[in-house]
């Protein structure tokens, strides 16, 4: 059974009378453990690719099935559930929340599961110890450096073992040197066994991923494995 | 997610946001802290003047009835014209109840007068002076404390002498001793046989203690000589007040020969009636005022459903990552409306200390009104408060909940 599975998706918006195609028909099959990359640019609908595949939005017609289940018309709380369980986000700006520090940061998902505060604590840091941040945690995010906060996103990204981590531009606000080392972190992720999806506009971050996906005006454009860079 | 987890992960939030926005919270729980002082002062307020009322009424004893010309209770002035003509009860009449009435433990004529007393050249103003039997010391339930009571022999004969209340025993006789003392009312000079014990005053106001008991006779010989009775009746039973008071009726309408299809033409009137009376009428002031306090408090939610809407307004990013990590839109309800309910529940206990205080300077004040502040007024201006918080931040709270997680992200 694929990961994920989207059959003519499409998602129509109103705007002021007019109806725009932000979608037109997609479909795609992602298998678990793979490394994609979604690029276009802006207006071609990636940004609606990546909230359908997060959960946060839902598609207009189509069938959406992730790890099984239809996720296409289940009513917010659903879906607020689906991604607790299944999706890990990283995004540009970090969305940390910023009067809490960042152990608190990454229990976050875990408050939202359920799971009880010594039990979340220890998976917490283990997430943190996972990105490298062992000795961050008590830190609040304006007492961290950019990176340091865009591995405290994506601790609380892994901390519930999503089944996929949506990254979108995660190097967008890190300058190169701290972006290559964030793409470094995703890669071992990858290797993990992570499904990994990273939207970008920079060909050389989407260098990172081996497959990549290019929208263009509301429909898959170009879908391409690329074998030199298959996992060693 | 566990209710209550929820419920204590709301309240570390409800606190951080306090915290962070310390002036914010502070100016926005005045309006609560106002509200609450004043719902609670005019609450207490009232509680205070209840207590009040019922102690000085107690005074009168719930197994009494009062007979006498006019009800206590005349709503207007038809039914006071209406009463004013009915006949006189009479000391004749009085008499043969006294004699008659079987439910009665006590019976005691009563006419009153106000006069000033003097004793040598000291003098007391508007004393009540009563003209009574022996049987008074029952039905009014004073006690003595010093000397004795007038003796039926006394009363029968007429004699010169008095009782004097408390009041009149400390402004006639500062040092010396009243016992045997001679006080003169009008024209006649009267031995005081013995001083009542203190009763206070209503209200704080009208003293019980300014009176002096005389015997019948004197009184109608010296002072006035058709008065107007009226009759305290102590009942022998508690349990038979109702058929005792019919008894009465019944024998005062054969006594003043009232025909079967005439209304009474005398009242008698009990403790209880007045404190029914009394008990509408602060009811009406606990209404209205209620009311006119609540209006502050209602404000004062007005100020908290703003500052919650700004909150949520400032906060829709945030709204936005917790939706994305998995936060239910009741989640994100209970949220904000404990924040609603925290920054309520502080203005609350602020307004109850400010009130707290505010009734230990009045009791120090004033010491015989009786002002404390009770743990229900306590208990619901809490309940109250947090009621506030939680209606007033409902629609703001409703509205984060129900956020669109994309167009939350997308918030800058």
């Amino acid at each position: 059974m694929s990961l994920i599975r989207l059959q003519n998706i499409s998602r129509l918006y109103q705007m002021g009378g007019e109806t725009i195609h932000a979608l037109r028909s997609i479909s795609l099959v992602v298998e678990r453990g793979e490394y994609v990359a979604i690029m276009g640019p802006s207006g071609s609908g990636k940004s609606t690719l990546m909230n359908l595949l997060g959960c946060l939005d839902t598609c207009t017609s189509g069938v959406y099935e992730l790890n099984g289940t239809n996720v296409s018309d289940l009513d917010d709380n659903r879906l607020a559930e689906i991604r607790n369980r299944e999706i890990g986000f990283v995004f540009q700006t970090f969305n940390l929340l910023p009067r809490a520090n960042a152990l608190r940061n990454v229990e976050l998902p875990l408050i939202y599961s359920g799971i009880g505060s010594s039990e979340r604590k220890r998976i917490a840091i283990e997430a943190l110890e996972s990105v490298g941040l062992a000795d961050r945690m008590r830190h609040k995010p304006n007492e961290m450096s950019g990176g340091q906060r865009q591995r405290v996103a994506i601790a609380r990204a892994l901390v519930n073992s999503p089944s996929i981590i949506l990254a979108d531009e995660p190097t967008g606000n890190l300058d190169s040197k701290t972006g290559d080392e964030i793409m470094a972190l995703m890669r071992l992720l990858s290797d993990k066994g992570n499904t990994i999806f990273i939207v970008t506009h920079e060909e050389e971050v989407a260098r990172h991923a081996r497959r990549i996906i290019r929208i263009r005006d509301g429909l898959i454009a170009e879908d391409s494995t690329s074998p030199k860079i298959a996992s060693p | 997610m566990n209710f209550l987890l929820e419920i204590k992960e709301g309240l570390l939030i409800a606190w951080d946001a306090i915290r962070a926005n310390k002036l914010r919270s502070v100016l926005t729980t005045l309006g609560i802290i106002i509200g609450i002082v004043t719902v609670t002062s005019m609450a207490t307020a009232i509680d205070a003047l209840n207590r009040a009322l019922h102690d000085s009424l107690s005074i009168m004893g719930a197994d009494v009835l009062f007979v006498d010309k006019f009800n206590w209770e005349i709503h207007s002035e038809d039914e006071w014209l209406r009463e004013f003509k009915r006949p006189d009860i009479t000391r004749e009449q009085t008499r043969r109840i006294e004699k008659k009435m079987l439910l009665a433990s006590a019976v005691a004529p009563r006419a009153d007068s106000m006069r000033p007393v003097w004793y040598q050249n000291r003098r007391a103003n508007r004393v009540n002076i009563i003209g009574t039997t022996d049987q008074f010391l029952i039905t009014s339930g004073f006690a003595m404390a010093l000397g004795r009571f007038m003796s039926p022999a006394e009363v029968e004969g007429g004699r010169p002498v008095c009782v004097i209340g408390n009041d009149v025993a400390t402004n006639l006789f500062q040092k010396e001793p009243p016992l045997g003392k001679k006080i003169k009312i009008g024209e006649h000079q009267l031995t005081v046989i013995g001083v009542l014990e203190k009763r206070g005053s209503f209200l704080g106001l009208d003293s019980f203690d300014n009176e002096v008991i005389i015997p019948i006779p004197q009184f109608v010989f010296s002072y006035w000589r058709n008065p107007t009775y009226s009759m305290e009746v102590k009942v022998r039973e508690m349990d038979h007040l109702e058929d005792a008071k019919e008894e009465l009726r019944g024998l005062m309408r054969t006594i003043r020969h009232v025909a079967p299809e005439d209304p009474d033409n005398f009242a008698i009137n009990q403790q209880q009636q007045i404190l029914k009376t009394f008990d509408r009428l602060t009811g009406t002031i606990a209404a209205v005022g209620l009311v006119i306090t609540g209006m502050s408090l209602f404000v004062g939610g007005i100020g908290i459903m703003n500052i919650m809407f700004v909150s949520v307004a400032e906060r829709t990013r945030e709204i936005g990552v917790r939706k994305a990590i998995g936060a239910k839109q009741r989640t994100i309800l209970l949220q904000f409306l404990i924040e609603a309910a925290s920054i309520c529940l502080l203005g609350g206990l602020a307004g109850l200390a400010i009130t707290y205080s505010l009734t230990l300077l009045v009791a120090g004040a004033f010491p015989y009104f009786p002002i404390t502040m009770s743990f229900p007024v306590m208990g619901l201006a809490i309940l109250t408060s947090i009621a506030t918080g939680l209606t007033s931040g409902f629609l703001p709270a409703w509205r984060a909940a129900r956020m669109n997680p994309v167009d939350a992200l997308r918030n800058e």
